[in-house]
């Protein structure tokens, strides 16, 4: 079980996002008071990873001594997280600057839990599976709080951290009953003895854990009640990173144990995952339509698409697995340029989050009322945008495994979420108002929205491009 | 060399995106003038040098796909899968296409830099006329029919555009009441009445893909060949295609966009509404012709509602005043004849006929172009005449396109119209009926092309004593030499063989239509004496309509004034057009209307979809308020749920 050469070369993105947020801490500890060189060394950081991993894209190879897949799947995956945190670094520093909160530690923290996601997204033991979890959440925990001198975000961080911890507690009983069950905490030699053990109610029950403690990182009701008080005090950018990054690294994991290793398709678990799909779209759908707060709002959003996505999971089959893959790195573009915005109209003190804050905002920042436009539109998956082909991937996947009911209910609580987006986009264009900025947005910001609003239509012109890649993957 | 065939497209796409997004800074008409008509320059020069290449290849060689992308790709759950390609076919038929698209376009993006001088959207025509060229380009090198709607769709839209071009400008259309339309009411009335055609088209193409599995044209005409006789499914295809042609091809009962489309700038109706988008849907039939060779019926409508078209328009082109609307009857009279071909299954002939009408109609409309231009937007040819001593170039270029319309050898409207007829005659999808409106239609068409030219540029003149006419400047003129040449010589690819000639063109052709040919169980037809017959009879009705065309409106100028009197019914009848504009008001229009408003709007909408959208509004207006007291903000409340949900979760696993 000794670690060899190739187990690095073929992890090399991970490796190199390590080393570099140790670099990120060394370069922070010496030079004190200049978080800008902490800036440029984990876009750096990042930035080489990225590269890395689009040559990490063929067939996925278990390293490790089996304890972690990289490549392929994995290896896709981590350029959704990969892609959310780069987008997310060049959008926080003028928005960290405005806040007068900027420490180079914000980068560092990104860096950490971007590694963990990646763990995650490989993951093929259940001991790897719980360190991920754990590397990106306490991360996670400490960015929430970032703004330590604010008790929005010290309450954030405190309901984030609690129930969290709460939900760890059932992931590893979780971990434990399935191992008392199967003597193994390697997802593939547990898959072999699944169809036995599918009838044990230990077994069960410990499957039923990892639900709860999945459903819980997405926010996928009734385990969601943190997102909407976590998502509002949290630093605006800091809610854009935990609702794409942390949410596909959740719903990696989710893939990897219960569709790629396990194969629940037919089986109670896909029930309970459908409800709890049914329950996330209609919850957070309706309580959306009655946010003042636009933060909020994309807090309840983010809580429907855990729905929609979670119904390709129920649905346990090749397209519900490409659905999702190209979903969420669809609406990792989405929803990072959403609260991207979001940080820029933001002012001190909570101020300026507001619906009627938007108001007339085309007249004076056309731009930015453009790109916001395209992110509610996508948002609201009208085609030609990318969140179209994601749902109708989704949904596709849920009529083929014979959940047609599931799918028409998407369908139905997309109807109502159309009204709440579109309702921003109706406030940008066509009220009076005097929505406007009295700052400068930086180029960086602007360049990160612009990449992912071209993402987005590029996506959405050429779906084929990500889905038959993703396609390839199905099945180790 | 096939490699470089989607150039051809992507030049006329940068001109457009480079005029369109920086065109209004721009302010030197030259270079904008350069860049718009250079880009389709450069794109026929392609076109040509692939062309030349093909010549000396051998027949089986010159097909070619060049495949760029896939588009869209949709598992749809049933066997066939939906896999559609941006990829452009290059054969004998499109490269044809292509030469006339881009050859004729050029010519006429040059003629544009001289008629549009000075308009302040000059770089916004320039713009569309090369989105224009780019979509007609998609429609005719696409090798399934998705891209082909694609660009079906972009001409249609670029001619909506253009027609409306000068969208607050005056214009009598057809069906309003006089003085209260627009040239936008033009342009919306065509993309109207086209969205009939084209939804024709689609369905059509739904049918397709659930009888083909595919709606690439390779794959579907290569599953067609095993297609049993009597299918009903195919004389649906068929008939659906078909009236997507109506549509874009102004036929019977479509056709009444077109005469109505000449508010456009005249450049514009050479191109879009003569030379190019309108032959669209002949070059969808062509296409198509395997799928027409199963289903005969659907080949009959065609010929029959070609023909009819052809005389109709003629009739009505006999006593139209505007310049332009003459010329406009007259081309849904000639798209007439090329209907008339493909229904007998002629389908070379009828391609033939694209071809030289291509030449000599963008001739006609340039021409009246440079006399409108010299006129000072002056339509009317009862207040011109004898212009043809201030406009030598144009009279005598535009005179070389009506007698290459009236069908006289050797100019090129001679040689298609001829073998049109010929072949309406003797092909086993013929009659003779359709042969005699065929030739009745002819003599009319050189009847009132030579009244609009005797009208025009003989006789006195009528009009005001401060207007003095000049001829137009080079970049106009040269173009219309140009043309003129071509439509003296361009009929000569198509000498038949009766005339000793190779019919070169019909050669040409023959890979593409071969499989319709043999399914039709067309056999090649030896020359007989009844051919040489009809060859002269037809040649001696044309001489007959110019002659009486010219003694009626130049020797004896009295004798129309009195026709008009003696048949008043008659004369009004034609003149308001059969009455078609009107007859669709009352039936279609003016009922739609009322229901739409008094039913669907106040009742429908209103009551029944407010109240359904409303009240379910309001229901989760009230669900959310429910939801929303859940979330107390105390973490203590959020874990209780929390564990309430593992245990309804683990009860129901444990149950199951």
């Amino acid at each position: 079980m000794g670690i060899t050469f190739s187990d690095i070369t073929s992890s090399a993105p991970l490796v190199s996002l390590v080393l570099f947020s140790f670099l990120t801490l060394i370069v922070e500890s010496w030079g004190k008071d200049k978080p800008v060189l902490s800036y440029w060394v984990s876009l750096l950081g990042v930035g080489v990873s990225l590269a890395l991993s689009f040559g990490h894209l063929g067939a996925g190879i278990p390293v490790f001594g089996g304890m972690l897949l990289q490549g392929g799947f994995a290896g896709y995956c981590n350029l959704i997280f990969l892609s959310s945190a780069f987008l997310t670094i060049l959008l926080s520093r003028g928005y960290l600057e405005r806040m007068e909160c900027h420490r180079g530690e914000f980068y560092i923290l990104i860096l950490f839990s971007t590694v963990g996601m990646m763990l995650m997204a490989g993951a093929l033991n259940l001991i790897t599976v719980f360190l991920g979890i754990e590397l990106m959440s306490v991360s996670l925990y400490v960015l929430a709080g970032f703004m330590r001198k604010k008790v929005r975000s010290n309450e954030s961080a405190l309901k984030y951290f609690l129930l969290g911890a709460f939900a760890t507690g059932f992931l590893l009983y979780g971990i434990a009953l399935i191992y008392g069950t199967s003597g193994t905490t390697d997802l593939v030699a547990i898959s072999k003895l699944f169809p036995q053990l599918s009838h044990n109610p230990i077994f069960l029950v410990g499957c039923g854990l990892l639900v709860v403690a999945f459903s819980f990182k997405i926010a996928a009701v009734p385990f969601h009640m943190w997102a909407p008080d976590v998502y509002e005090g949290a630093p605006t950018t800091v809610s854009g990173f935990m609702s794409t990054g942390a949410k596909a690294a959740a719903f990696a994991t989710f893939l990897l144990v219960f569709v790629r290793v396990f194969d629940i398709a037919g089986t109670s678990l896909s029930q309970v995952i459908a409800v709890i799909a049914a329950a996330s779209m209609i919850v957070g759908n309706v309580t959306a339509v009655a946010q003042t707060n636009v933060k909020r709002m994309l807090a309840y959003s983010s809580i429907a698409h855990a729905g929609y996505m979670l119904s390709g999971i129920a649905a346990a089959n090749v397209e519900g697995e490409t659905g999702i893959l190209f979903y969420l790195l669809a609406y990792t573009f989405v929803n990072v340029g959403a609260f991207g915005i979001v940080s820029i109209m933001e002012r001190q003190d909570d101020k300026k989050l507001n619906f009627e804050d938007y108001e007339g905002l085309s007249a004076r920042r056309p731009a930015l009322a453009v790109l916001m436009t395209i992110f509610m539109f996508s948002l609201a998956g009208i085609p030609p945008f990318a969140g179209f082909f994601g749902k109708y991937y989704v949904f596709l996947a849920a009529v083929k495994a014979n959940l047609t009911w599931l799918a028409i209910l998407g369908v139905l609580t997309s109807l109502i979420s159309v009204y709440y987006y579109l309702r921003l986009v109706v406030l940008m264009y066509f009220r009076e108002g005097d929505a406007d900025l009295d700052h400068s947005v930086p180029r960086r910001s602007m360049i990160a929205l612009a990449i992912a609003a071209i993402s987005i239509v590029v996506l959405g012109l050429y779906p084929s491009l990500i889905v038959d890649l993703t396609r390839s993957f199905f099945k180790i | 060399m096939f490699s470089y065939t989607p150039l051809i497209v992507l030049f006329p796409l940068l001109g457009f995106l480079v005029l369109g997004l920086f065109g209004s800074r721009i302010k030197n008409e030259k270079l904008l003038g350069i860049l718009g008509s250079g880009t389709v320059g450069l794109s026929f020069l392609v076109a040509v040098t692939l062309f030349v290449q093909m010549l000396g290849m051998h027949p089986e060689e010159r097909k070619h796909v060049v495949d760029l992308f896939t588009w869209i790709s949709a598992f749809t759950g049933t066997s066939s899968s939906l896999s559609v390609s941006v990829a452009y076919q290059v054969d004998q038929l499109s490269i044809l296409m292509t030469l006339i698209v881009t050859g004729v376009g050029f010519l006429i993006h040059v003629y544009s830099i001289g008629y549009m001088h000075g308009d302040p959207g000059f770089w916004r025509f320039f713009a569309y006329l090369n989105l224009f060229i780019f979509a007609m380009l998609n429609l005719v090198l696409a090798d399934n029919f998705v891209l082909m709607f694609l660009g079906w769709e972009g001409v249609g839209l670029c001619s909506y555009l253009l027609i409306g071009f000068w969208h607050d400008r005056k214009f009598e259309v057809g069906g309003y009441k006089p003085g209260t339309s627009t040239t936008s009411d033009a342009a919306k009335k065509a993309f109207i009445v086209n969205r009939i055609g084209d939804f024709g088209f689609l369905l059509a193409m739904f049918l397709i893909f659930v009888n083909f599995g595919s709606l690439n044209f390779d794959a579907v005409f290569g599953r067609a060949s095993v297609v049993s006789e009597g299918n009903s499914a195919m004389v649906w295809i068929g008939l659906l295609l078909f009236l997507g042609a109506t549509g874009k091809s102004a036929q019977i009962p479509l056709f009444v966009w077109l005469p109505d489309a000449m508010a456009g700038p005249t450049p514009v109706s050479a191109l879009i509404h003569a030379a190019t988008m309108v032959t669209a849907g002949v070059y969808m039939v062509a296409r198509c012709s395997v799928l027409y060779a199963l289903a005969p019926t659907a080949l009959h409508v065609m010929a029959i509602v070609g023909a009819l078209t052809a005389i109709m328009a003629a009739t009505i082109a006999l006593v139209q005043n505007d310049i332009k609307k003459v010329l406009a009857y007259s081309t849904v009279s000639q798209l007439g004849y090329m209907f008339l071909a493909m229904g007998v299954a002629a389908f070379s002939a009828g391609i033939f006929h694209v071809l030289t009408h291509a030449f000599f109609k963008a001739l006609l409309f340039l021409g009246s172009g440079a006399v409108i231009h010299a006129m000072h937007d002056e339509q009317d040819i009862q207040k011109m005449g004898g212009l043809k001593h201030q406009l030598p170039t144009t009279y005598k270029t535009f005179l070389i396109g009506a007698i290459a319309i009236a069908g006289i050898p050797p100019f090129a409207g001679f040689f298609s119209k001829d073998e049109i007829l010929w072949r309406a005659f003797s092909s086993e999808y013929g009659s003779i009926g359709l042969w005699a409106i065929g030739v009745i239609g002819a003599a009319l068409t050189a009847f009132y092309m030579f009244r609009l030219v005797s009208l025009t540029f003989e006789g006195e003149k009528r009009y005001g004593q401060d207007l003095h006419p000049h001829e137009a400047p080079k970049t106009m003129t040269i173009p219309l030499i140009i043309l003129a040449v071509l439509s003296i010589v361009g009929g000569f690819v198509g000498i038949p063989a009766s005339l000793f000639g190779g019919n070169s063109i019909e050669q040409w052709l023959e890979p593409i239509f071969a499989p319709a040919y043999e399914k039709l169980r067309m056999e090649p037809h030896p020359v007989e004496i009844t051919e040489y017959l009809l060859m002269l009879l037809s040649v001696c009705v044309a001489g007959a309509g110019i002659y009486c065309a010219r003694v009626v409106y130049l020797r004896r100028s009295k004798l129309a004034d009195s026709w008009k009197a003696k048949y008043p019914g008659t004369y009004r009848f034609l003149f308001n057009k059969y009455y078609v504009d009107e007859m669709y008001d009352t039936v279609i229009v003016a009922p739609t209307v009322k229901v739409s408003e008094g039913f669907l709007w106040k009742g429908i909408d209103v009551k029944v979809i407010d109240g359904i959208v409303n009240g379910s509004a309001k229901l989760v207006g009230m669900l959310a308020d429910v939801i929303r007291r859940v979330q107390t903000g105390i973490a203590q409340q959020y874990a209780t749920i929390f564990v309430g949900g593992i245990l309804l979760l683990l009860i129901w696993l444990i149950v199951q």
